[in-house]
C-alpha cells in the first residue's frame, strides 16, 4: 500500500473498496483499485481523462457491477456490489455533472420530491415539501425562493439545489463529479464554502475535479488514479500542483512553462470592432497560428455570443472578421466549418454531441464530404478515417459503432471536434 | 459463415432480428395450419396487396426517423391520384394517351412534393409539432379532395393503365417491382447520402445536429417533400389498381404504416431504423392477413391479429433487451 496510514485508517472508514475490477468491451476501465473514505472528510478523487474516476463512482452508486471478487464495505456492511437502492437508502448521494434535476419544477419540488416516494397516504403535501426544502437550504447557508421553477436559476444555484436534495436524502457521503466545471471563480468559492459546511456537519464529500488549485484548497486526502489503476492515496498537506500532475500523468512537467510566444507566426484570425448590440460591443483581437486565446468573462458577458458570431450561428451587427487574410461573413455555421472554424459547445451533453448515435457518426458529422466516394457516403472510408482520428487523439474507445454516450465525459469532449480532418482552430 | 451473416446484418441493420423472427414464425405457423399457404397463389395475392401499404410506409418512414410524423400520407396519395385523373380527363378521358398519363404522373408527384414542401417549411421554420402540422395538412387535403370530387368516385381511365395495377414482368407484379425499386432508393438515400445521415442525426438531437453544421431546415424540408412524392407514387398505383380515385381511399392504412415502421425496428422517437427491416415487417403483416384469409378467418379478425402481433413484438423487444436472450456475445 502506498498509504502508510492505510491499515489503521481501515478500521473507521465509512466506505472502503477493495479489489475493484471493471471491463468495458475489452477495455479494462479499473484494475484492482481500492478506495477509502473517512466519515466527514473531504476527499479528492484525481486522475486524467479516462482514468476511471467516473466508473468508480458508478460502481459505488450501484450503476455498474464490478467483476467478482470485489469487496465493498459501507457503514458496517459488506457487499460484493452495490445496487442503486442500497446506495440511496444508505445515504450515498451523487451530484452528477449534468445535475439530473427537473427544470420545469420548483426548487422545493426538486429538493424534496424524494421524501414523498413510497409514503402513505399518496398525496403531495406541498407545505411539508417547502419546509423540507427550506431546512435543507438553510443547512447550506443559502436562501433561494423555493417556489420558483428551477429553470429560472443559473447553473451555480441549480447545483446548490442538487446538493440540498442530497442532504434531504440523509446523505452520509456526497460525490461531486466535476462540480466546478461550469462555475465562475466567485461561484466556485461559494461552492467550496458549502462543501466545508457539509464536511463540518459530518458528511463526507468526495470531490472529482481537474482543477488542482481547488483540490489542494478543499480536500484533506487525495486518491490518484491513472489508466484505471490506483497510483496511491496521499495527504494534501505539503502536496503541490506539479506533484499531483506528475502522479496523474506519470510524467514530470514544469508548471512554469508558458506557451511560447507565437509573434512570428502569421495572423490567422483578426476581429475588428465586432458588435452585436446588447451582447458585445466593439470587440477586436487577433489570433496567430498556433496560439491559444482565452476569452473570459462572467456568465452573460457575451462570450458564447461572440464565439457563435465567429462560427456563423449568430450575425454580428457591425464590424469585420478576417480569416487567413480574407474578410469573411458567414451566414451559416456550415460555411464556417468549411472555412476551417470549429466550435465546441459548453453544453456537450445536449449541443455538442448526438449522444445516442455512434462514435463514428459523431466524428464524421461535420466532414461528410471527406467520406464521399462517387457521390455516396462510404462506410469503408468512414471506418478508416475514424480509426485514424482515434489513433491521432490517442484515446481508448470500444467499437466505432458504440453509442458515443458510452464514452467518459472527457473523451467525448475530444470527439466533439467537428472538423477533425483539418487543423482545428478553437475559440 | 458468421462473417456473411455479419455483413448482411451490417448492410440491412441490426433491426432485422425482430421482423426476421416474426417472418419465420408466420411462415412456420401457416405452413402447418394451411396446406394451401405455401403456394404461388398466396404469394401472388401478397405481392399485389403489399405495394400500396408499402409505398405509404416508406412515405411515413422518413418523417418518423427525424422524430416527426406525416399524418397526411393517405390524403396526399388521393390528391395525387386526382391530379392524374384530372390530366387524363383533360386529354380525352378513356382515350387519353400514355404521354398524358406520364405528364399527369409527374404533375402528381409535384403535387405530393408540394404538400410535403409546405409541411416541411412550417415544421422547419416555426418548429411547430409535426403531428399538428401534418394533421392540418391532412384535413386540408381531405376537404379539398371531397370538394373537388363531391365525395364520389372518379373513373373512366384508358385501358393501358390496367397492366400498371395488375400486370407482371417475369412473373413479378409491376406494383411490387415499383415498391422494390422505391425500397432500394430509400435504402441508398438513408445509408449513403448526406440527406440520410442528417435525417438520423436530426432524429436524435436536432440542436446538436445544427451545431455540427447540418442544415437542419433543408433536411427537414427535403424529408417531407420526399415523403409527399412517395405518397404520390402510392396514389398513382392505387389509381391503376382500382381503376378509380376516391378521396378517403386507403385511409385505414395510415396508422398501419406507423405500426409497420415500429415492427421494423424503427425508434418511435426518431434517429434509428432501417428500410429493409421495415420492408420485411410489411411482408410479415401481409402474409399474416393472407394466411388468416386462407384459413377462413374473417378479414376484420386479420386486422385484430395485426394489433396483437405488434403488442407481442413490443413485449418481445423489451424481454430481449432485459434478459439479453437474443444478444450475441461481443467477441
Amino acid at each position: 500500500m502506498t498509504d502508510p496510514s492505510g491499515e489503521k485508517a481501515d478500521a473507521r472508514a465509512l466506505l472502503s473498496l477493495r479489489n475493484i475490477n471493471m471491463t468495458f468491451g475489452g477495455v479494462k476501465a479499473l484494475k484492482n483499485v481500492s478506495f477509502d473514505v473517512m466519515p466527514g472528510e473531504v476527499h479528492c478523487l484525481a486522475g486524467e481523462n479516462g482514468s476511471g474516476k467516473s466508473t468508480l463512482i458508478k460502481i459505488i452508486t450501484g450503476v455498474y457491477r464490478p467483476a467478482s471478487g470485489a469487496v465493498i464495505d459501507y457503514d458496517g456492511q459488506t457487499y460484493s456490489h452495490m445496487s442503486p437502492v442500497t446506495a440511496q437508502n444508505g445515504g450515498i448521494q451523487v451530484i452528477w455533472q449534468d445535475l439530473a434535476l427537473f427544470p420545469e419544477m420548483t426548487v422545493a419540488e426538486n429538493i424534496a420530491f424524494q421524501t414523498l416516494l413510497g409514503r402513505w397516504p399518496r398525496f403531495v403535501n406541498y407545505g411539508r415539501m417547502r419546509e423540507t426544502a427550506i431546512r435543507a437550504l438553510k443547512r447550506l447557508g443559502v436562501t433561494l425562493d423555493v417556489d420558483l421553477p428551477l429553470k429560472e436559476f443559473p447553473i451555480a444555484q441549480r447545483q446548490i439545489v442538487a446538493i440540498a436534495r442530497a442532504l434531504v436524502g440523509e446523505a452520509k457521503i456526497v460525490f461531486m463529479d466535476e462540480p466546478t466545471a461550469s462555475l465562475t471563480q466567485s461561484e466556485t468559492d461559494h461552492l467550496l464554502d458549502i462543501v466545508r459546511t457539509l464536511s463540518a456537519s459530518g458528511v463526507a464529500v468526495v470531490f472529482v475535479s481537474h482543477r488542482l488549485a481547488e483540490v489542494l484548497e478543499i480536500s484533506s486526502r487525495l486518491t490518484v488514479l491513472r489508466d484505471g489503476g490506483l497510483v496511491g492515496v496521499y495527504s494534501t498537506e505539503g502536496m503541490t500542483q506539479s506533484r499531483i500532475t506528475e502522479l496523474m500523468t506519470g510524467r514530470t512537467f514544469d508548471q512554469h512553462v508558458r506557451a511560447q510566444p507565437k509573434d512570428a507566426n502569421p495572423v490567422v484570425l483578426e476581429v475588428k470592432n465586432l458588435t452585436r448590440p446588447g451582447q458585445f460591443e466593439d470587440v477586436s483581437f487577433t489570433v496567430r497560428r498556433g496560439e491559444t486565446l482565452g476569452i473570459t468573462g462572467l456568465l452573460g458577458a457575451g462570450r458564447t455570443e461572440l464565439a457563435l458570431s465567429l462560427f456563423g450561428m449568430l450575425k454580428p451587427h457591425s464590424g469585420e472578421v478576417v480569416l487567413d487574410g480574407k474578410p469573411v461573413r458567414f451566414s451559416t455555421n456550415r460555411e464556417a466549418i468549411e472555412a476551417g472554424v470549429a466550435y465546441l459547445s459548453e453544453d456537450r451533453l445536449s449541443l455538442g454531441l448526438i449522444q445516442p448515435q455512434s462514435i463514428a457518426d459523431n466524428l464524421v458529422i461535420a466532414s461528410l464530404d471527406g467520406i464521399r466516394t462517387n457521390g455516396l457516403l462510404s462506410d469503408e472510408r468512414k471506418r478508416q478515417l475514424v480509426a485514424q482520428w482515434v489513433a491521432d487523439l490517442g484515446v481508448k474507445i470500444g467499437k466505432q459503432s458504440d453509442a458515443i454516450s458510452t464514452l467518459s465525459g472527457a473523451i467525448s469532449s475530444a470527439s466533439q471536434s467537428p472538423n477533425g480532418w483539418r487543423p482545428i482552430r478553437n475559440f | 459463415m458468421r462473417s456473411v451473416v455479419d455483413r448482411f446484418v451490417s448492410w440491412v441493420g441490426p433491426e432485422i432480428a425482430g421482423p426476421g423472427a416474426a417472418f419465420i414464425a408466420v411462415m412456420i405457423f401457416f405452413s402447418i395450419g394451411s396446406p394451401q399457404f405455401l403456394t404461388g397463389a398466396t404469394f401472388g395475392s401478397v405481392a399485389f396487396q403489399l405495394p400500396e401499404l408499402g409505398l405509404l410506409t416508406l412515405a411515413m418512414l422518413l418523417p418518423i426517423l427525424t422524430g416527426g410524423l406525416n399524418l397526411a400520407i393517405t390524403f396526399t396519395a388521393n390528391i395525387a391520384g386526382l391530379t392524374v385523373a384530372w390530366v387524363l380527363q383533360q386529354n380525352g378521358g378513356a382515350d387519353a394517351g400514355p404521354v398524358a398519363f406520364l405528364l399527369g404522373s409527374l404533375l402528381a408527384i409535384g403535387v405530393g412534393a408540394a404538400s410535403g414542401l409546405i409541411m416541411g417549411l412550417v415544421i422547419a421554420y416555426t418548429k411547430a409539432h409535426p403531428i399538428l402540422v401534418s394533421l392540418s395538412m391532412m384535413i386540408f387535403l381531405r376537404g379539398l379532395g371531397e370538394f373537388l370530387t363531391r365525395g364520389g368516385d372518379v373513373s373512366g381511365f384508358p385501358a393501358f393503365l390496367q397492366p400498371i395495377g395488375h400486370g407482371s414482368i417475369l412473373g413479378l407484379p409491376i406494383p411490387l417491382l415499383i415498391l422494390i425499386a422505391c425500397v432500394l432508393i430509400w435504402h441508398v438515400l438513408l445509408t449513403r447520402t448526406k440527406l440520410g445521415f442528417g435525417t438520423y442525426m436530426i432524429g436524435s438531437n436536432i440542436e446538436a445536429a445544427r451545431y455540427s453544421g447540418i442544415n437542419t431546415r433543408k433536411v427537414l424540408v427535403l424529408v417531407y417533400m420526399l415523403s409527399g412524392a412517395m405518397c404520390a407514387i402510392a396514389g398513382i398505383i392505387m389509381l391503376a389498381r382500382f381503376n378509380s380515385v376516391r378521396v378517403g381511399h386507403g385511409e385505414s392504412y395510415l396508422l398501419i404504416t406507423v405500426l409497420a415502421c415500429f415492427l421494423g425496428g424503427v425508434n418511435p422517437f426518431g434517429g434509428f431504423g432501417r428500410v429493409i427491416p421495415v420492408f420485411l415487417a410489411l411482408v410479415v403483416l401481409q402474409l399474416l392477413s393472407s394466411g388468416l384469409n386462407l384459413m377462413g378467418a374473417n378479414q376484420h379478425l386479420a386486422t385484430a391479429v395485426w394489433g396483437i402481433l405488434l403488442i407481442s413484438v413490443m413485449l418481445l423487444r423489451w424481454m430481449s433487451s432485459h434478459f439479453k436472450i437474443f444478444k450475441r456475445k461481443k467477441g
